[in-house]
């Protein structure tokens, strides 16, 4: 069973919806007990970065998150993978999880739009097992105005050309983030999510 | 490189796809969910319910549809038609839409889309505008295009924009139905004039007035539906044409599931 992380902010059930299509089991959950007894965590999110951290704070999860993320395969997604980082600058300077060493700050402007919004394609970076069955190149679902910004190299599995580099997938150890929606991003997205479900068998 | 979007527009009323649709190989052809799904397997990136009831048995009849496809279609789908307050987009949000689609209701009801946009993010508040050429200018319509607001079109996009606004789905009433083309002009005008994308809509009939919208205009994706709906084109017949003429698309091809 994967835990996903209900701290109260986005559209959680979606991430759960794609789960259930893929028959990998779920439970949406703030239980400690369940997460701790849970063969992965998803940490998913919409919203603004300060008020993430602070709702995990008042929730008691931070340090409990912190430990939970060296045991098991752990999957931030959008919001969530920025909260993996040591500091996000959103609307003020808010420490994350610290499990990536790395900021988030806003896209830099290139002229482009902001958000960055829509289908972007992959470019590989390293080897990672989420993206097992995926091509080079293929799009994934975006909605997002602030990167990550990676402090080692190594930990950038795949990324997406906006003017800059995008983070698309990033990994230490048993800890994983992509910055696209696996959820919205059609067949790719769904063979990622059933990557990481099958990481956590 | 992010991929310019086709996205398919539905007309739901009561639960049911109104236009005739002719397709082969659906079990049940008005149903929403079934088409929403053949279009999610041809590459559409996107999906648009357009909720014509207007009545409240209607529109929990639209949720329950909203949730059955959220269950089976893993594109953001955005929902239209109607919406008149907040607490109504939390509902369609809650069904599972990613988007919703404001129209008559950004004009009627004042400050709904920065209400909107403030309570539930930006990214997922659309505001659709419909354009007609009055004396040489581009007015707002409401009322489904029965009714002449006066405002500028372009102003209001702005002014959208100011407000909170993530998305301007701009609909030619000029082009719409005549299948001559969607209608450069104003939507050059609009993609010009804000920083979010721009949903082309109204016109298209045939497969090079989508290449002729991407190159000539700074739209981010095109709207169709009975081009699609009566089988005239498919949506992956119009991707490799796009693709043909270097206009950047997310290409079907992965048929897992």
């Amino acid at each position: 069973m994967i835990a996903i992380v209900d701290y109260g902010l986005g559209n959680v059930a979606s991430v759960k919806k794609a789960l259930d299509f893929l028959g990998i089991s779920s439970e949406l959950t703030k239980d400690r007990n369940e997460i701790s007894s849970a063969d992965g965590v998803i940490l998913p999110g919409v919203g603004a970065f300060p008020y993430a951290m602070k709702r995990l704070e008042s929730d008691g999860m931070v340090d409990f998150l912190r430990k939970t993320a060296k045991k098991k395969p752990f999957l931030g997604i959008c919001l969530g993978m920025q909260l993996l980082f040591d500091r996000g600058y959103e609307i003020e300077e808010t420490d994350g999880l610290g499990l990536i060493s790395g900021e988030v700050r806003k896209i830099p402007d290139m002229g482009l739009k902001i958000p960055h919004m829509g289908w972007n394609s992959l470019v590989f970076s390293g080897s990672c097992s989420l993206l097992n069955g995926v091509s080079e190149g293929d799009y994934v679902y975006y909605v997002h105005s602030y990167r990550a910004e990676l402090k080692y190299r190594e930990n950038l599995a795949a990324y997406s050309e906006y003017g800059t580099c995008i983070a698309g997938v990033v990994q230490n150890g048993n800890v994983f983030g992509t910055q696209f929606h696996p959820e919205k991003s059609g067949d790719v997205g769904l063979r990622i999510l059933k990557n990481f479900g099958e990481m956590c068998r | 490189m992010l991929g310019k979007r086709i996205i398919p527009c539905l007309d739901v009323k009561l639960g049911r796809v109104v236009k005739g649709i002719n397709f082969e190989g659906l079990r049940d052809v008005g149903d929403p969910v079934e088409i929403a799904k053949f279009y999610d397997r041809e590459g559409a990136d996107e999906i648009t319910f357009l909720d014509i009831t207007a009545t409240n048995d209607g529109r929990k009849t639209l949720l329950d549809v909203v949730e059955r496809t959220a269950r089976e279609i893993f594109v953001p789908l955005t929902v239209g038609g109607g919406i008149r307050h907040e607490d109504e987009i939390r509902d369609i949000l809650l069904a599972g839409a990613d988007k919703v689609s404001i129209n008559s209701a950004a004009v009627t009801v004042p400050g709904l889309v920065g209400r909107a946009a403030e309570r539930y993010g930006s990214q997922c508040i659309v505001v659709a505008i419909d354009s007609m050429r009055v004396d040489g200018e581009f007015h707002v319509m409401i009322n489904a295009g029965t009714k002449d607001t006066g405002i500028d079109a372009v102003k209001w996009a702005q002014e959208m924009e100011r407000q909170g606004a993530g998305e301007i789905l701009l609909t030619s009433k000029d082009a719409d139905g005549t299948k001559a083309g969607y209608d450069i002009e104003i939507t050059r005008l609009i993609a010009e004039s804000v920083g979010i994308p721009v949903i082309a809509s109204g016109g298209c009939g045939k497969i090079e007035d989508f290449s002729e919208v991407f190159l000539k205009t700074g739209a981010d994706a095109a709207l169709a539906a009975s081009v699609l709906h009566f089988r005239e084109l498919t949506i992956s017949e119009i991707k490799e044409h796009l693709a043909e003429n270097n206009v950047p698309v997310r290409l079907g091809g992965k048929r897992e599931w």
